[in-house]
């Protein structure tokens, strides 16, 4: 009798994918909306034709256009005016350190953002001018020269105080682009910083309580409080982090979140953060998964060595 | 009393006191297996090493899982995700045995259909394997409680609502079940106890009885021939191995079927490392929130299918065939009314195009049961909900009229 194994085979095998495909790739495909990468161009915002002066850059920041009056610098030695909570309190949410906001952020998307932030950040559905609803951060009118040229100053002066590039780590792009209205209390992050370790519990609960405060203001700044982050990773996925990150309102139109400017870089690093809190063990995954195939095959190829000798006396 | 005389080694001394000899030969060496078999006859091992990998992974995990409402979803997610050593390499082999499971059983079941293995003195392995079945479905469903991240909530939510019977307005009973009014403490300490206890134990003993009641028939064939195993087995002992149309179970069918698992082992391990995401749903890592309802809820894969034939009716009618989907497939051995016992394609067109059909169908229900209920899909997902109903109301009539091959 000839041998019908192989079809069967291919019977099995043809009816598994089949399913498989309809109930995952093309189900998924169908519920949730596909959004492309921009690839962080931000295209829509205008191109900087001005070479910015980081001297210049510093008079504007630390005078004329009066950033430090909310921000810190604290690498220029600039503290916050206010602490966390009280900054909250006053804007919404915390103002953030302009330290390495030069690299973090995208040169094209600061030039805008210091002109009209509620049109970088894209929140104008919330922050409506002609309305009366200004957004928190004070837009910059000029400190009597061009305006265009006076930003590009600014924002040099911003790269020129950052750190290198590859000196960005996932820690410092996430916390000043995502952590100061998302927690993840895996990795200990609240949104007023790293919960240190406390040696009195009362020291604990009044940092706790802190947080409570600073979460209720943000509650009424964004609408809902914004979720914590720690298993986003695996809950949405790395492009659909990204592509919203780059652009909320294309995954969910009208929502609070803002676009928050970020370079594909520092996006990377993002992601990275987000995998060491919820796929902390991928590395290892990765290393166990290749040895276990190579266990496995090796005990397949004896299995059938096995096979081969038992039946040789049943044919 | 038994006269027992001086061991002469360990085995004899086990031997007296409890016949292994004889132990060996009912299970292993003298358990005879037909040898016109194929790869298909070695889904029951393959199951047995699947629900050993499960029990394993399962002890692991148990010792870390915490079933409160307030420490579940830590306890899964940071505690043994990321600080017991390898507790995420048994969260991965937990989560996707439990998908792979119902892969292998699906399989297995339409394998008997296939070769009509319910008929002639082997109902109660079908029967037991049904109710081996719905014992899977009740752990897989109590076990998706326990992380308590947004899916096993609403699922919950979901399923225990549909004890409320539809217009019987039963919300009584779904409290009783739930022990509040909504999935909270109570429930999620109710379906933990069913998780790692009453479920594991029933079927183990419905392992049992599968495989006793797999003992006096034997198992089927691919061509449904009735087989002198005694005749047979004489002419193996006596040397014939080849003539013979029987072999041992061990080690003749067992290396056999470890060669399957051995191939069936690269497949599960490549989908723990590598793809295990079909088997652990995006949206249960969002923690449980009563609040908030996810945009799609819909069972895991292998739920699609009945799922699909309560939705497109009303709460009623619905309820009623979803009750029919449940139950129905117990029922195959009586339902079957033909007096052939063989492949499915050698029994006449009719019962052919069933089979097929059946199958094709279920695909096609499993797909739209985790489709959005919307324009076209809701429609397939009617036609075929109703085709399911109308074939099984249609098998006893058309194996009834099929001619003996």
């Amino acid at each position: 009798m000839k041998n019908k194994e192989p079809l069967i085979l291919a019977v099995v095998v043809f009816f598994t994918l089949v399913t498989y495909y309809l109930v995952e790739p093309y189900a998924h495909h169908v519920m949730h909306k596909h959004v492309d990468s921009e690839n962080f161009a931000y295209a829509d915002l205008p191109a900087v034709s001005k070479k910015g002066d980081a001297t210049r850059g510093q008079e504007l920041v630390m005078g004329a256009g009066a950033c430090t009056g909310c921000h810190s610098i604290n690498v220029a030695d600039m503290p916050a005016p206010m602490d966390a909570v009280s900054a909250a309190a006053a804007y919404g949410v915390n103002p953030p350190d302009l330290s390495n906001a030069g690299v973090v952020y995208d040169a094209k998307f600061l030039n805008d953002l210091i002109k009209n932030p509620a049109h970088a950040l894209l929140v104008e559905h919330k922050f409506d001018a002609a309305k009366g609803q200004m957004h928190p951060m004070v837009a910059f009118y000029g400190a009597g020269g061009d305006i265009d040229q006076e930003t590009a100053d600014m924002v040099a002066y911003l790269q020129s105080i950052a750190v290198k590039k590859e000196d960005v780590t996932s820690a410092m792009a996430f916390e000043n682009a995502c952590g100061r209205c998302h927690a993840v209390g895996y990795e200990n992050w609240t949104q007023i910083g790293t919960k240190p370790k406390f040696k009195h519990e009362k020291d604990g609960l009044a940092f706790d309580i802190k947080v409570l405060d600073y979460q209720d203001t943000l509650k009424k700044y964004m609408g809902k409080l914004p979720p914590d982050l720690s298993m986003y990773i695996r809950s949405r996925n790395e492009h659909f982090i990204s592509t919203f990150v780059e652009n909320p309102q294309n995954h969910l139109a009208g929502t609070a979140m803002p676009r928050t400017g970020v370079t594909a870089h520092s996006m990377e690093k993002i992601i990275e953060y987000m995998k060491d809190a919820g796929d902390t063990k991928r590395h290892e995954r990765e290393s166990v998964g290749k040895n276990v195939m190579i266990y496995i095959v090796i005990f397949a190829i004896f299995a059938l060595l096995w096979k081969k000798q038992v039946w040789r006396d049943l044919h | 009393m038994a006269h027992f005389t001086k061991a002469t080694s360990v085995k004899d001394w086990l031997d007296q006191r409890l016949a292994v000899e004889k132990l060996e030969k009912v299970m292993m060496s003298e358990y005879w297996i037909p040898k016109n078999i194929n790869f298909l006859w070695a889904m029951g091992m393959v199951l047995v090493i699947t629900f050993a990998l499960l029990v394993v992974s399962g002890i692991f995990l148990l010792m870390y899982y915490v079933p409160t409402t307030a420490e579940a979803f830590n306890s899964v997610n940071y505690t043994i995700m990321r600080e017991v050593d390898f507790g995420w390499l048994w969260r991965h082999v937990h989560g996707v045995a439990a998908s792979v499971v119902f892969l292998i059983i699906y399989i297995h079941m339409f394998t008997g259909i296939y070769y009509g293995s319910y008929k002639k003195g082997r109902e109660l392995i079908w029967i037991s394997g049904m109710l081996l079945f719905v014992a899977f479905s009740a752990e897989a469903f109590s076990g998706y409680m326990l992380p308590w991240g947004q899916m096993s909530y609403w699922a919950g939510m979901v399923i225990t609502n549909l004890f409320s019977g539809g217009s019987l307005h039963a919300d009584g009973l779904v409290e009783w079940i739930r022990g509040d009014y909504v999935p909270a403490q109570a429930f999620l300490g109710r379906f933990f106890m069913l998780h790692v206890l009453l479920i594991p134990l029933a079927i183990m003993g419905l392992i049992g009885l599968h495989f006793g009641a797999l003992r006096i028939p034997h198992v089927n064939n691919q061509d449904g021939e009735e087989i002198d195993f005694d005749a047979e087995a004489k002419k193996y002992l006596d040397g014939d191995k080849a003539g013979s149309k029987v072999m041992r179970f061990a080690n003749d069918f067992m290396s056999k079927d470890m060669m399957v698992v051995g191939v069936y082992l690269v497949f599960f391990f490549y989908l723990v490392f590598y793809n295990y995401g079909f088997a652990m749903d995006p949206v249960n890592f969002d923690p449980a929130n009563g609040l908030s309802t996810p945009a799609h809820i819909y069972p895991e894969w292998y739920f699609l299918w009945s799922y699909e034939i309560l939705r497109p009716f009303n709460i009623d009618l619905g309820l009623i065939l979803f009750a029919f989907a449940q139950v129905i497939f117990v029922m195959l051995p009586f339902l079957d009314r033909s007096p052939n016992t063989c492949a499915a394609n050698r029994r006449g067109t009719p019962f052919k195009v069933w089979f097929w059909l059946m199958l094709s169908n279920m695909i096609v229900l499993t797909a739209m049961g985790k489709l959005p209920p919307e324009g076209i899909f809701s429609t397939i997902g009617l036609v075929s909900a109703v085709l399911f109903v109308v074939m099984w109301l249609a098998l006893p009539v058309i194996t009834s009229r099929e001619k003996k091959v």
